[in-house]
């Protein structure tokens, strides 16, 4: 192609402490035209996205747009210089009307007060370029559907004349008719020059939608494509193009009756009629996509959220989960998802966090002893190798650490099903190592685990049998013998 | 989306973690510790030099005496804020409470002891009414309590008709005025006993620990299996039944029940308590700390008096006083942003 790219990235490095987040990415984007960008969960596409819009920096490499070097240092110096972001979740301010989202910052001013006349005007001019002349810019936000919500934003960035659009999963939340429309929405901006980087998990999307299509993978751009039909199997393969590491193991061989079953399991909007199983000594994985519904399955499981729909058995006896305390009186415990909002309470002292769960049973004489949970926790610490003072506050613990406190409250209470939603998320390789020998340890004791986890290889070498969730329902199950990431992966698109 | 650079960012070098948490450790043992009673023994031998009569065994056990009142309530108001809520009605269940026990000794005519349980009982019942708002009504607690301000207060006035209720048996006043050894009053070895059991229940009790979970992070005491509700309603409970034991002990002492007694005791209540190093932001506070912080308020008001300055320039003292306790608590967290 002859034509100046509208925006090129070259040589793109950014490490944070631990990882390397993306590791020489190029990129370029023409204008008219739609690049899908994708990869899996941590595959760079999210930093790469944020170095983009100013909020990280790269630590190597370069970029230009529109023919001008570009180094954006905050997110307004990006937005100015016409680069707008368009997210999964809306930035919007639901409770001030559309107009005042489309133009905030910049209110039109008539000798010190707003003009809402030319703020009307203004919002309606960008309204209709979006396809949202019907909707009053005077309606608060809040009222609007997320599809239009999702327009509003778009014309929140056409407002600012941007020239390069990201969006970031802009389907996730909408029904097919929306996608449909939003598609259209891109072709028309298209034709009008302007350029997009079109982030999905929904690779169904892309022969539609996109122009170009660059894949990547831990960091790295591992294939692309200046054509937008490619087949999905060559993008899967792409996607995941490696083997499982040789760091896993086969399970232990402990398989036993059936310990927890599940039916029917509902919750609008999050999953609908999922029936599982679980047995004791078995590592069941759940894989799936972000959103797909497997932290929701968790929470549901667990008491923290509740069912609309469906049924927990335990060794065969119908059993209430719903508050997360009558789960843990049943046996079910959950290692959550984000250990800093669910798991820990980050200000307190590892011991206080560690015995939480088991107050009540560390009674001696009708009083709980601080020397008495001490010398729990520092058993506990045995237990799960933790490297840290029972003494400090949870916060100055590092990830890994601090997962296992996590982990480790729930073992005196002996749950018979422990859940671990991404158990290894921001966590170093050694603690990584702690976490799967605790995993195992508790199915040779006869536990059944659940684990839920991002990282397919992780999902793949641990489990004993892998259920697989698309769009909040189940879309199969496979064995150990058959859960390659490419089946998994087929499974976790279907929708 | 979660990507691998959030979980990066999330999880900060180990070192660097670590060296900040020793200093913030020690600003923190530093100023929520032995802060407040620095701060007393200060006060007192600045007192000491300038009013010769403040260091009397006399004049101590009168400070003490005169604090018993709002160290009953904030009691309470330590549980209360420790699981990060707070409880604006107590200074308005003080008057009821002493207007229900009045009503029921002096119109009633039944017993002073059963004057006392029913007052106790009313105190009680709008606590956990309190209680029930927070949880099931999901109001956050300033504005139930709020409510509650509102309410108690206008039953306290409906029931005694605006006018106070006065003579009651003379055991009951004993309870205030009686001094033992001529020295100790009765009432401050009450309240002592009452905060031995409070500093223990916190300490030593599985429902007590839970209350620092429950404000150092709700969501995780709940996820940890810790029962969230019945906690708070227990906490708004007690926080209302020590508010009406107060209105007794008042009613005792002035051998009156007024039914505007207590009117915005509630914010010295909350002064005592964040003076006494606990955060408003939940999951941290002690009942000596609070001990500590009622009393400095009360030797500022009683060291004030009796070097003659007016109860208008004590009002601007322990405005100062306050400001001073709450930057210390959010001066020693990290800046946000």
């Amino acid at each position: 192609m002859s034509e100046q790219p509208l925006f090129t990235a070259r040589g793109l490095r950014k490490a944070f402490p631990g990882v390397v987040a993306l590791d020489g990415v190029d990129l370029e984007v023409y204008a008219g035209r739609v690049v899908a960008l994708l990869g899996e969960n941590g595959a760079g596409k999210s930093t790469l996205v944020k170095i983009l819009s100013g909020v990280h920096q790269p630590d190597e490499g370069s970029m230009a747009f529109q023919g001008a070097p570009y180094a954006p240092r905050s997110a307004a110096v990006a937005l100015d210089a016409g680069i707008g972001m368009v997210h999964q979740e809306t930035n919007l301010l639901p409770g001030l009307s559309v107009m005042e989202n489309i133009a905030i910052g910049r209110l039109p001013l008539n000798r010190g007060l707003i003009d809402y006349d030319a703020l009307r005007a203004h919002a309606r001019t960008h309204l209709e370029r979006v396809g949202l002349a019907d909707v009053d810019p005077a309606t608060p936000v809040a009222r609007l559907s997320v599809g239009a919500r999702q327009k509003v934003e778009i014309a929140k960035a056409l407002a600012l004349e941007a020239r390069l659009l990201v969006l970031d999963e802009p389907t996730a939340a909408l029904s097919r008719e929306d996608a449909q429309i939003l598609f259209e929405l891109i072709d028309d901006l298209r034709s009008q020059g302007v350029g997009f980087i079109y982030i999905s998990h929904r690779l169904y999307e892309i022969p539609r939608v996109a122009d170009a299509v660059v894949v990547l993978r831990d960091g790295a751009r591992v294939a692309g494509w200046s054509r937008g039909d490619v087949a999905t199997e060559d993008i899967i393969q792409a996607m995941v193009g490696r083997e499982v590491d040789e760091q896993f193991p086969d399970p232990p061989d402990t398989v036993g009756e059936e310990l927890l079953r599940a039916e029917g399991l509902t919750r609008h909007g999050a999953f609908t009629d999922v029936d599982l199983t679980v047995r004791r000594g078995e590592i069941l994985g759940i894989a799936g996509l972000v959103g797909a519904g497997r932290t929701e399955l968790a929470r549901a499981l667990t008491g923290a959220d509740l069912l609309d729909a469906g049924q927990v058995y335990l060794e065969g006896e119908a059993v209430r989960v719903r508050t997360p305390e009558e789960a843990a009186q049943a046996g079910i415990a959950m290692v959550p998802e984000d250990r800093k909002e669910h798991g820990l309470a980050l200000d307190q002292l590892v011991r206080d966090n560690a015995t939480y769960p088991m107050l009540e049973r560390a009674v001696e004489g009708g009083l709980v002893r601080p020397s008495t949970l001490n010398r729990l926790t520092e058993q506990l610490a045995e237990r799960v190798d933790l490297r840290g003072s029972p003494h400090q506050t949870a916060a100055t613990l590092s990830g890994g650490n601090q997962q296992k406190v996590v982990i480790a409250k729930w073992l005196p209470r002996e749950p018979d099903v422990v859940i671990f939603d991404e158990p290894t998320r921001g966590v170093d390789v050694g603690a990584k190592q702690a976490i799967y020998r605790i995993i195992r340890e508790l199915v040779t004791q006869g536990k059944g685990v659940i684990v839920i986890s991002s990282e397919l290889p992780e999902v793949l070498g641990l489990a004993h049998r892998v259920a697989v969730l698309s769009r909040g329902r189940l879309t199969g199950e496979l064995p150990r013998a058959e859960a390659t990431e490419r089946a998994v992966m087929q499974l976790a698109v279907k929708g | 989306m979660t990507d691998i650079d959030e979980q990066a960012t999330t999880a900060p070098p180990e070192a660097e973690a670590r060296g900040a948490g020793e200093i913030r450790g020690f600003a923190e043992r530093l100023l929520s510790g032995s802060g407040p009673l620095l701060g007393l023994i200060v006060l007192c031998t600045v007192l000491a030099v300038m009013a010769p009569n403040f260091l009397t065994v006399g004049n101590l056990f009168n400070v003490f005496q005169q604090i018993t009142v709002l160290a009953v309530l904030a009691l309470g108001g330590t549980a209360v804020i420790i699981t990060k809520g707070i409880d604006l009605s107590v200074g308005s269940v003080l008057g009821l409470g002493g207007a229900v026990a009045g009503w029921t000794f002096a119109a009633a005519g039944l017993p002073m002891a059963v004057a006392i349980v029913a007052g106790i009982s009313v105190g009680a019942l709008a606590g956990l009414i309190n209680g029930l708002l927070i949880t099931y009504g999901r109001l956050p607690p300033f504005v139930a309590t709020l409510a509650m301000l509102s309410v108690a207060r206008g039953l306290a006035l409906v029931i005694t008709g605006g006018q106070p209720i006065t003579g009651y048996p003379d055991w009951f006043r004993w309870v205030a005025t009686f001094r033992l050894f001529g020295v100790i009053p009765v009432s401050v070895l009450f309240v002592a006993a009452l905060f031995v059991l409070g500093s223990m229940y916190l300490r030593y009790r599985p429902t007590g620990r839970a209350l620092y979970a429950i404000g150092g992070n709700e969501e995780v005491a709940r996820l940890s299996g810790i029962n969230v509700r019945r906690a708070k309603l227990k906490v708004y409970t007690a926080a209302g039944a020590l508010a009406a034991l107060g209105g007794l002990f008042l009613t005792a002492r002035l051998n009156s029940a007024q039914p505007t007694a207590g009117t915005t005791l509630e914010l010295d209540v909350i002064a005592a308590v964040v003076i006494g190093g606990a955060s408003l932001n939940g999951g941290s506070g002690r009942v000596s700390g609070t001990l500590v912080g009622a009393l400095i308020i009360g030797v500022i008001r009683n060291g004030l008096n009796l070097l003659g300055v007016s109860s208008f320039w004590q009002q601007i003292v322990i405005g100062a006083v306050i400001a001073v306790a709450v930057m210390t608590d959010t001066l020693r967290k990290p800046a946000e942003g």
